[in-house]
């Protein structure tokens, strides 16, 4: 395999596996027809639909095509409207492996490219053979790095070297349980349950009714803790040559790699109730787009989760890992700004070393960002109306990612002046360091 | 060429940045456009009630035309002010931008993050001869936008942003 070497396809299942729970509900479709002795003109409309839909992802899986060409990656969709798209490598933020239940069973997986900038999309290879993937992944990740150097004799040697990848996390799986059922949609998940037991407890008729109307909310809330543990379960941080791998997950697994300096920000929340256990959990954002359409929410967000949970000693280390010369003293906010930000006060600091800005804030939680300056995209000092009455001022620090902001939120009004000059300064140099 | 200054009418002025930083501010016409968006609006519904009034006869119509022109003249001073709120300077890898009068923000955008420049002008701003730069970084947060810029002027700022930014830039 060269690169340029014409047009390769995706795995035929590859439809069958993208139906997902579609393709479950044809087989149980499928099953009474087969196995009752039904009379088959009976069936005729249900073989109909199985076979339209069946021919549809025929054709799909047969007019999609994708190629290494150069520093691209160039994929072919579409049987009316036909689509080109062409995915400079060097723009790649991070590859993910993702495995959804089905595709394990059919021994495929998805490989997704997360591209740069305002415009970029995700470029999905879905699906493609088991072990094809994990070679391709490599390859476009050496590829990403020497379009980005320039240095194809760099990228060889990296390329003979063996991977060595030295485990920075793992995360408890009682851990995760616990942190789940304490979180915010595990909470509700409970309240849900336990209201349902009382209810049933006291009169199982109004339960009958309720669960019937209320099904959506109640399926939703489980799904949505249910996801959360099935993602995140033992899930991993690596790190390898080509940057930070994450590996996880109970059914659906998935695999991502960080390519290092991609990070905009680091952020580690500490929930409320997490903070009596000294837990907290630890993301990055990196750099993002604007949402895209017909993007679920998992996509979207271009913040990736770390460490779902770990000790804060932990959450630690991780930070050090990512932004090296992280500053060790904030300086709090002046006790007049109780009076604008009575909850979150208490929280208000932030620092910075020549090369990184740490702010942390929070109502109830703790919030704490990290963003290397080479990162900042611009600086925003803003006066409102009641910060100027306490003579404060608050100073943003912008970056391309899309969730961790970092703010420098109500300070001395000249001490936000300074801090903007001085971060301007610095950022500078940082850029011109990088 | 330096445009009048008006930093020193400024209600609200940012301490001076490290450096000498020479504000330039929008063009007068932004000033008179904007009264006029103040102004039109009040006179034609002022007439439109004295018409009504006029016509039914209701002292109502007159009061509330009344209260029309008054609102127009109370708003007018805080367009002043907003005007003067407006200002950029071009520092030597920065762009500031300054502006708002009850949340009075200042933007720092250095050129080499620039991705890239918008020059628009609506029908009102072309009729005053007048153009809205605005600036955009990889930052969705990022707010830097100039309106009521003459229309060389921006050409001018489009042209001198775009050369710096190509100049400077710098990777994500």
């Amino acid at each position: 395999m060269t690169p340029g070497d014409g047009w390769q396809r995706l795995h035929p299942l590859s439809p069958v596996v993208r139906g997902g729970r579609f393709t479950i509900g044809i087989a149980i479709l499928l099953v009474p027809i087969l196995f009752r002795g039904d009379k088959f003109s009976n069936a005729v409309p249900q073989l109909v639909v199985v076979a339209v839909l069946v021919a549809g992802g025929f054709v799909s899986w047969l007019v999609t095509r994708w190629r290494i060409e150069g520093d691209d990656l160039h994929l072919e969709t579409g049987l009316l409207r036909r689509q080109s798209v062409r995915f400079p490598l060097s723009q790649v933020q991070a590859i993910d492996v993702v495995r959804p239940g089905l595709a394990r069973m059919f021994r495929v997986a998805e490989l997704r490219l997360r591209m740069a900038g305002a415009s970029g999309a995700t470029a999905r290879l879905a699906y493609l053979p088991e072990r094809e993937v994990e070679p391709l992944r490599d390859r476009l990740l050496t590829l990403a790095r020497g379009a980005r150097a320039d240095e194809p004799a760099a990228t060889a040697e990296d390329e003979q070297a063996p991977a060595e990848e030295k485990l920075l996390a793992q995360v408890d799986t009682r851990q995760l349980v616990v942190s789940i059922l304490i979180s915010d949609a595990g909470v509700f998940a409970e309240l849900v349950f336990l209201t349902l037991v009382i209810i049933a407890v006291v009169s199982p008729h109004a339960a009958a009714g309720i669960v019937t109307g209320g099904f959506v909310w109640i399926i939703g809330a489980f799904t949505v803790v249910w996801r959360r543990f099935n993602q995140l379960y033992r899930q991993q941080v690596l790190e390898g040559p080509d940057g930070l791998h994450l590996r996880g997950g109970l059914i659906a697994l998935t695999a991502e790699t960080i390519r290092p300096g991609r990070v905009q920000a680091v952020r580690m929340v500490e929930p409320f109730l997490w903070q009596i256990a000294g837990w907290c959990r630890v993301e990055v954002d990196l750099a993002g787009r604007q949402r895209g359409k017909g993007e679920g929410a998992s996509e979207r967000g271009q913040m990736r989760t770390l460490l779902p949970v770990g000790s804060r000693a932990l959450g630690f280390e991780l930070v050090d890992r990512l932004v090296p010369d992280r500053p060790r003293e904030l300086s709090h906010a002046p006790r007049r700004a109780l009076w604008k930000s009575p909850l979150r006060y208490r929280k208000l600091a932030w620092g910075h070393t020549d090369t990184c800005v740490a702010t942390t804030s929070g109502r109830l939680r703790r919030i704490s960002c990290w963003v290397p300056l080479e990162k900042a995209q611009s600086l925003r000092r803003v006066e409102g109306p009641i910060q100027r009455r306490l003579n404060l001022a608050s100073v943003h620090v912008d970056t391309a990612g899309r969730a961790v902001h970092a703010t420098l939120r109500d300070r001395d009004a000249g001490e936000a002046t300074r801090a903007l000059d001085e971060l301007a300064e610095l950022a500078r140099a940082a850029r011109r360091a990088a | 060429m330096v445009p009048p200054s008006t930093l020193g009418q400024t209600p609200i002025s940012f301490p001076a940045m490290s450096g000498q930083v020479e504000w330039r501010t929008p063009s007068p016409r932004l000033l008179r456009l904007r009264r006029l968006e103040v102004v039109v609006p009040a006179l034609v519904v002022a007439v439109f009630l004295v018409v009504i009034g006029a016509l039914s006869g209701s002292a109502w119509a007159y009061g509330l035309a009344a209260a029309a022109v008054a609102a127009g003249l109370l708003l007018l001073p805080t367009v002043g002010r907003r005007y003067r709120s407006w200002g950029y300077a071009e520092r030597q890898d920065d762009l500031l931008v300054r502006r708002g009068v009850l949340f009075a923000r200042l933007s720092v955008v250095p050129y080499g993050r620039m991705q890239f420049i918008d020059v628009t002008a609506g029908p009102l701003e072309r009729s005053f001869r007048l153009a809205t730069v605005r600036l955009h970084t990889a930052a969705a947060a990022t707010d830097a936008r100039i309106p009521g810029l003459d229309r060389d002027e921006a050409a001018r700022l489009r042209d001198r942003l775009a050369e710096l930014g190509e100049a400077q830039a710098a990777g994500l």
